[in-house]
């Protein structure tokens, strides 16, 4: 199956700044692509570069097979979604949907289908004849996505929709944007800088920094080996914990030794046969430091460790310690009896541990 | 007990501002209404000049009412009065302001927009420059830009003409229109291109579907400034004209100065009325859009 947009080598520069190096993307049909990224790492410009909005300093770009790297935005066969929904004020919400059409010089019988199928498939048939300024941020926001879906294009471009919408409503819209994706099959490219938008929504994550891909993959490999320091401490919430450590690497596994102020060092020994450098940062999520007896296997270390901070949330509570001079987080059960101020003993589950060199912050296992 | 002692003692001097409140907003309607007074004071004495008779101009007072009202003197004005040699009244040069000051408006207003719109949100290399000499043309004066404007228009075959008038009028008014549309579109998001350019529209379209209906304040605004402008002027008017083809503004300086014996002043003052109505009924039925117009732009830009 050939890709349904493919970059290759992409450079992006305003004057001397160089805003985007060396993009390599590319998706199947079908996909959907999340670009994320802390603010100004260069993800909105990228997806401008993919609508043509932008022109390329250089590089290649194709959508559906074609070269369209020096092709204008209307000819690209895609359709986008704005942060700030971009409705056009004076018309009525029919008018806004049917604006690509007329211009495109579609007949007005198709123009009224088209118009009636999507105004039912987002349940907005009532509001056809309001204007923008008469709608709530919710009901533009399913304007701005009618906008999109009856041009029925190659690929849909989303610019963080949803980044104005409050969090209940946020949290529906998502929903709502993935089962379009799951109904319609199209392809998407998304951009947002919240990473759970990202995990939630994506067939592959793309994460940005400072206009370098940091890297690229499905959201189980996003979460589970991230690349480097930037993207574990980026992606998931609470950040996965990042303890600075020394190794000790034998044939049959590794002590790990954490130092802690005042207390003793931890020692721990993650079984699997690695060949780690002395100074390493151990990279563990929350949910991999339980308590005892939830979790079990082989690579469940035991140790006691001082408790700081106590912070219940409902259905987990979050105990924070300090470990190798950094906060570590844990997620305890709701019903964990463990206070502040006290000892608790924890578990470091290591099946799914990840290793960082200090100074680089690159993955090493 | 504390609520107490902290309420009695204040209620005099409540009393106390509420008094010297109460003398402070009339102080004020005083003031206003003196202004009041001084504005209004010319134009009364021109509505009643204008109706009354000469007899009754020499021998009355000038802030009396008139005793006879006569439209005598408005006719004369319109149709009869001598400018010169001529003795057509306004009438001809009224036509003549009309013919120039309604195409100028119109094409200044609408460069005005075309130049707004691409300069706000095209962004184009130099475009801030471009912006900035335009804005230069705003404060050069008229004198400076007479002897070569009429080599211009000498050259254009458009000397002493209506269509060289609105010529000279149209190139003075882009500055100030570019400046209006400028800064009313600059407040929309840039996103609107965007979108408009996904959806297919090229640059004429985006302007026309979706600008161009977003300023009607703001084309209040300019025609009222513009027509203003160019009804009242007298410079351009006077110097880039001929006979037959004078704006009401020179033609009502020739009847005011060129009359020899009585100088009748009813007659001065219905045709000074007559000259400012155009201006005073735009004003009037737009006025409300004009103050709304300049702080929607003012505010956001």
């Amino acid at each position: 199956m050939d890709p349904i947009l493919n970059i290759q080598n992409l450079y992006k520069n305003y004057g001397s700044v160089e805003i985007l190096k060396d993009i390599n993307v590319s998706i199947d049909p079908g996909d959907f692509l999340v670009l994320v990224g802390p603010s100004g790492c260069g993800k909105s410009t990228l997806l401008n570069c993919i609508a043509g909005l932008e022109p390329i300093t250089s590089g290649r770009l194709d959508i559906g097979g074609q070269d369209m790297t020096d092709v204008s935005p209307k000819d690209r066969d895609i359709a986008m979604v704005f942060q700030s929904y971009a409705l056009y004020p004076t018309m009525t919400v029919a008018k806004n949907i049917t604006f690509g059409m007329k211009v495109r010089g579609v007949d007005a019988a198709t123009q009224e289908a088209k118009l009636n199928e999507v105004a039912k498939q987002l349940q907005m048939e009532q509001l056809l004849q309001r204007r923008p300024g008469q709608l709530s941020g919710g009901q533009r926001q399913r304007v701005a996505m009618g906008r999109a879906l009856v041009r029925d294009p190659k690929l849909f471009l989303f610019d963080e929709p949803l980044s104005n919408l409050d969090a209940k409503l946020r949290v529906e819209m998502r929903t709502e944007i993935k089962k379009l994706h799951q109904t319609l099959g199209a392809s998407m490219v998304y951009v947002t800088h919240d990473q759970i938008e990202a995990m939630t929504l994506a067939t592959k994550i793309v994460v940005m920094r400072g206009g370098v891909i940091q890297q690229i993959g499905t959201p189980a490999e996003i979460y589970n080996r991230p690349a480097n320091m930037f993207v574990a401490d980026f992606m998931g919430s609470p950040a996965m914990n990042l303890i600075p450590a020394k190794a000790q690497s034998n044939g049959e596994g590794s002590k790990i030794e954490i130092a802690r102020d005042g207390h003793a060092p931890i020692v721990l020994h993650d079984t699997k046969n690695r060949d780690l450098p002395e100074n390493v940062v151990l990279g563990l999520r929350p949910e991999d430091i339980a308590e005892p007896g939830y979790r079990s296997g082989q690579y469940v270390q035991k140790a006691e460790c001082h408790v700081d901070i106590v912070e219940p949330a409902g259905a987990d509570t979050f105990v924070v310690m300090q470990l190798g001079g950094k906060h570590v987080t844990a997620r305890l059960h709701s019903d964990t009896d463990a206070q502040a101020g006290q000892s608790h003993p924890l578990a470091f589950d290591f099946s799914k541990v990840s290793y960082f060199e200090p100074n680089t912050g690159q993955r090493l296992n | 007990m504390t609520d107490l002692s902290m309420t009695t003692p204040q209620n005099p001097s409540k009393t106390g501002s509420n008094l010297r409140k109460i003398a402070l907003r009339w102080g004020l309607y005083l003031i206003l209404g003196v202004f009041v007074l001084y504005y209004v004071m010319p134009l009364y004495v021109m509505i009643t000049t204008s109706l009354k008779s000469l007899e009754e101009i020499r021998t009355g007072s000038l802030m009396a009412l008139p005793r006879d009202v006569t439209f005598d003197a408005w006719a004369t004005a319109w149709s009869g009065a001598c400018t010169g040699i001529q003795c057509e009244g306004l009438k001809p040069y009224f036509w003549n302001s009309v013919l120039m000051a309604v195409p100028a408006v119109a094409l200044s207003t609408f460069l005005g927009a075309m130049n707004g719109y691409v300069i706000a949100q095209w962004n184009f290399k130099g475009a801030n420059l471009i912006f900035s000499l335009m804005l230069f043309g705003c404060f050069i004066p008229f004198q400076v830009v007479l002897l070569p404007m009429a080599r211009m228009l000498g050259l254009m075959g458009l000397a002493g003409s209506i269509p060289g008038l609105i010529f000279v009028h149209v190139i003075y008014g882009i500055g100030f229109t570019t400046l209006f549309f400028r800064n009313y579109y600059v407040t929309i998001p840039q996103d609107l291109v965007k979108a408009a350019k996904v959806d297919g529209a090229g640059f004429i379209r985006i302007f026309w579907s979706i600008f161009l209906p977003l300023s009607l304040p703001i084309i209040v605004v300019t025609v009222i400034w513009q027509f203003t402008q160019v009804w009242n002027d007298f410079l351009f008017g006077v110097s880039f004209s001929q006979a037959g083809t004078q704006p009401v503004t020179v033609a009502l300086n020739n009847i005011v100065n060129s009359t020899t014996g009585v100088k009748e002043y009813n007659v001065d003052m219905a045709a000074a009325i007559i000259a400012a109505l155009p201006t005073l009924f735009v004003y009037i039925v737009a006025g409300k859009y004009f103050i709304r117009g300049l702080t929607a732009g003012s505010v956001k830009g």
